[in-house]
């Protein structure tokens, strides 16, 4: 499939600077949970990212506070990108109170509306349907309120991202669905799970238009997510992104990988985006060595501060099992 | 409530429900009606329960969907989790089976997954029941399903008053409420009040005061228990009988101090017996007044298969009065 994206517009050189700053806080928030759980500090199911950084950063950099984003169970870079705060995401991964879910969501069900993290779902599919329901409301208060619904390949091939999409495109409502093609569902590969060789020619059955953008590209990532944001601002509707991209870690972290073969893996991690994009700001003359480093060594930092932030905060009462079930509170 | 001070107008459950929707978005523009066909243009509902809607409000806030129902709730969920107060139609209660992620994943628990910062104050109407030769697939029961999931209200009412009062009370309940309209609920008239206002969810209502046993229904079944109930005072047994209104939080005190009282108590639901809403009223019941009870709780529901077509299979699936009488009697017996 050409791509048919016209206009592209592209990052100036702040908005590269900030698009890595959100990627390279993608990879060390990632990088230290891995080492956490390995560490045996962290008891949790964890869905590394690692190679995907590029969708979000891209994309979140067109974002404002108040849009919102739905994501799944592989989405904590997500938030990330969208400036979540670090320091109640590892109190949440942690399971303790100060957790922005007071460590009754965890890892996988993760919410911050201040920053516009609206939904993290566990259930394959489900982030799309919800998110109609804040470009209907949008609609409603008039405002030009975006919502991005990110999922996967997998996602793709549940009946709830064709329900969703047909009704998106059917009330032209202002969601940008991101699919991040990494080219496995769970364990199985693309081909053998997907009927059609692009996910984004599926766009067509829905009404919308639909685009194959280079998920390791990021410059791409942002051309394409700017046509579609500005598609749903200006009261277009909906528009679906497939960045093709590689997940590094596998499905969940500690699996071996058996479904790849080494080749594979070693091809496209050769690909790293990160040192890649890296490597053009400063070729580019968009930032120094140096400046870069200083970045890297700030955002580790901030992760640090909040794994030792998340370590010292007390795990809940056991009363909130009887909160939040209802609005109020259930008797003992 | 006397009629001499309350002017009441006649009313079916359908003409209740309409108004009360009518009312709540009038009220409060937050409010918002989805489903399929529900708009004018597609005939205002499948029976015309939104009838008139979209022409007073728009199809901005009453909008048809595509047969989508996971999309239908998904909607809804992100709608109310945006501040509006989602009345969203599933067609018929077989058809919630199609989207119990969205309900029982999402719907009924984001309040809690995320620590209190999302409410999804969303309304699910369903239409249900047997009595029409639908068979299979468009008549079933599935209450207890949703009683079993935490973070959801299940309301099924009787009479058209209490259709206005508790879609009054469930459109502006900050969490999500599933109200099921069972078939004869929505055609028999009775009387409303013309000022009816909301009633609590959670409340059951004693709707008949009796001394010898307590039976306890809910929904279409009502019509059944109370043809029971007249013949059981001919026969001398006096029935108190309790419409529960909300299965789930359901009112135990109403129903425990009813059963203290009688010392008798029998369940009766149109939903599968096992594993009923009616085991857990019977266990809690025995639980909380073993030795102060005179006799078993009893419980009647639709036997263990799936809803018949025959007119014949149908009427031996559903519970007759003669069955309530009976069973009535045979406790009223034990002492």
């Amino acid at each position: 499939m050409t791509d048919t994206l016209t206009n592209r517009a592209l990052p100036d050189a702040a908005t590269q600077l900030d698009i890595y700053r959100r990627m390279i806080r993608i990879e060390r928030n990632d990088e230290f949970t891995r080492a956490q759980i390995r560490q045996g500090r962290i008891h949790a199911p964890y869905y590394s990212a690692r190679g995907q950084e590029c969708i979000p950063a891209g994309i979140s950099v067109l974002l404002n506070d108040d849009d919102k984003i739905c994501t799944i169970y592989r989405g904590i870079q997500d938030m990330v990108a969208k400036n979540m705060p670090l320091r109640p995401l590892w109190a949440e991964i942690c399971g303790r109170v100060d957790g922005t879910c007071k460590g009754k969501g965890g890892p996988m069900h993760l919410t911050h509306p201040e920053t516009g993290v609206m939904v993290t779902t566990g259930i394959v599919g489900s982030s799309m349907p919800i998110a109609n329901g804040f470009g209907w409301a949008a609609l409603l208060d008039g405002t030009k309120q975006v919502t991005v619904a990110y999922f996967g390949d997998g996602a793709s091939n549940i009946g709830a991202f064709h329900e969703a999409l047909n009704l998106a495109g059917v009330w032209k409502l202002p969601v940008i669905f991101v699919c991040s093609n990494n080219g496995f569902a769970e364990h199985t590969r693309f081909e053998n799970g997907t009927a059609v060789d692009q996910i984004s020619k599926r766009a067509i059955g829905y009404g919308m238009p639909g685009y194959t953008v280079d998920g390791n590209d990021p410059v791409d990532v942002y051309a394409h997510a700017h046509a579609a944001i500005e598609r749903a601002r200006a009261g277009e509707g909906p528009t679906l992104l497939e960045c093709k991209t590689f997940r590094f870690m596998g499905h969940v972290f500690g699996d071996a990988d058996g479904y790849m073969t080494k080749e594979e893996k070693a091809e496209a991690m050769a690909k790293d985006p990160l040192p890649i994009f890296r490597q053009k700001l400063i070729d580019d003359g968009i930032a120094t060595e140096e400046q870069l480093e200083a970045m890297k060594a700030e955002i580790e930092a901030e992760v640090k501060d909040a794994i030792d932030f998340a370590m010292n905060c007390e795990f809940p009462s056991d009363d909130e099992l009887r909160r939040d079930v209802f609005a109020e509170e259930i008797p003992a | 409530m006397s009629t001499d001070t309350v002017e009441m107008v006649k009313m079916n459950g359908l003409q209740a429900i309409n108004s009360a929707l009518m009312e709540a978005m009038e009220a409060d523009e937050k409010v918002l009606v989805l489903g399929e066909d529900i708009a004018d243009n597609e005939g205002g509902g499948v029976v015309g329960v939104t009838r008139g809607l979209s022409t007073k409000f728009g199809t901005m806030r009453v909008k048809s969907t595509p047969i989508s129902e996971q999309a239908i709730i998904g909607a809804a969920i992100g709608a109310a989790m945006a501040g509006y107060k989602p009345v969203a139609e599933i067609m018929l209660m077989n058809f919630t089976t199609v989207a119990m992620d969205m309900i029982v994943n999402h719907a009924a628990k984001l309040r809690f997954m995320s620590g209190g910062q999302s409410q999804v104050p969303l309304v699910i109407r369903t239409l249900t029941g047997a009595g029409n030769q639908t068979a299979g697939q468009h008549a079933d029961f599935y209450e207890a399903w949703f009683c079993h999931t935490a973070g959801i209200k299940v309301v099924i009412p009787w009479t058209p008053a209490d259709f206005k009062g508790l879609y009054l009370s469930a459109i502006q309940d900050p969490d999500p409420v599933i109200i099921v309209e069972s078939g004869k609920t929505l055609f028999v008239p009775m009387d409303v009040p013309a000022n009816q206002g909301p009633i609590p969810l959670g409340k059951a209502n004693i709707v008949a005061p009796g001394t010898d046993i307590t039976i306890v229904s809910y929904g279409q079944m009502m019509f059944t228990v109370m043809e029971a109930v007249g013949k059981l005072a001919e026969a001398g047994i006096s029935a108190e009988v309790v419409d529960l209104r909300t299965i789930s939080p359901w009112d135990k005190e109403t129903v425990l101090a009813s059963a203290e009282k009688t010392g008798r108590l029998l369940v009766v639901h149109e939903a599968g017996k096992n594993f009923g809403p009616g085991a857990e009223i019977a266990a809690t019941v025995q639980d909380a007044l073993f030795g102060k009870l005179k006799a078993p709780v009893g419980r009647l529901g639709a036997p263990y298969c799936s809803v018949p077509f025959a007119k014949k299979l149908e009427d031996a699936f559903l519970v007759q009065p003669p069955a309530i009488i009976e069973e009535a009697k045979r406790l009223v017996a034990m002492g």
